[in-house]
């Protein structure tokens, strides 16, 4: 009976591995990573995006930003003007903001007063320009995903946007493969 | 530490941030934090309500000692020791 419940060193080893197997697996799992699906093109949701992104990389946490729709209006550069377009992407094109300074607000737009508005306490109270949180978040070694599909989806070309250092195109999988190694995930 | 313990603090690195709003102080910070040896003091300078509890939890994360802050005209001190 007693002889029974005795292990093996075979078996002992074994579990050990497997132990292990299990170890190797939650440290890696997730890491000390922030992923954000940033979706909204509005500027407060954008800014938002951008401040949690420089304060996580400032406290050395990695961070992947995943742009998709209308958030893509945000990283449009104003000098660029893409050549070869259809008629419906140069439609897009034209309706949506071009860049950072032409994003509007989720609350309290008022025909355009309301980001002036904004823009102007920003300056006055030192929070850094959007453009400028990008600077730094380039700086800061924040990658940034632009979503393959959604670029497509609205016509934008990639010479379109701002000149990123850590830059790349993706799909949806990027983000959840990302996400899941993440121990922070937002959706903005 | 208490109030009257940090003004007696000598700080290897000051770092004045006041210009900046959050997150601008933290980033102030960890940019000059590299310039430090292990057991420096740094003092941040920041006109940002939120600094103090926030370099507070990137001291904790990073593993550096907070030491606290000391509140001066308009603006605060918070200081730290780097591990």
């Amino acid at each position: 009976m007693e002889k029974s419940n005795e292990l093996t060193l075979d078996q002992l080893q074994a579990q050990i591995k497997e132990l292990q197997a299990k170890i190797e697996k939650m440290e890696n799992g997730r890491k000390d990573q922030l992923s954000i699906a940033v979706v909204s093109g509005d500027m407060d949701k954008v800014l938002a995006a951008m401040v949690i992104s420089i304060a996580a990389a400032a406290m050395d946490t990695q961070v992947k930003l995943f742009f998709s729709f209308w958030s893509l209006s945000a990283l449009r550069d104003p000098k660029k003007s893409p050549k070869g377009k259809d008629f419906i992407s140069k439609m897009f094109g034209w309706m949506l903001p071009n860049g950072t300074k032409q994003l509007k607000l989720s609350n309290m737009q008022m025909a355009g007063m309301g980001p002036k508005m904004i823009n102007y306490l920003m300056k006055k109270q030192n929070v850094m320009s959007l453009d400028t949180m990008f600077k730094e978040a380039g700086e800061l070694g924040i990658e940034i995903v632009i979503c393959e599909m959604s670029m497509g989806l609205m016509g934008f070309k990639k010479e379109e946007f701002i000149d990123y250092p850590h830059l790349s195109y993706a799909g949806a999988a990027t983000f959840v493969a990302d996400a899941s190694e993440s121990s922070i995930q937002l959706f903005i | 530490m208490t109030t009257e313990e940090l003004k007696s603090v000598e700080a290897t690195k000051s770092v004045d941030a006041r210009g900046t709003a959050c997150p601008g102080p933290l980033l102030e910070a960890k940019k000059a934090i590299g310039t430090l040896k292990a057991g420096d003091v740094m003092e941040i300078l920041s006109s940002d309500e939120g600094t103090k509890q926030d370099i507070a939890k990137w001291c904790s994360k990073q593993g550096h000692e907070s030491m606290g802050w000391v509140e001066e005209n308009g603006f605060f001190k918070v200081y730290l020791k780097k591990k």
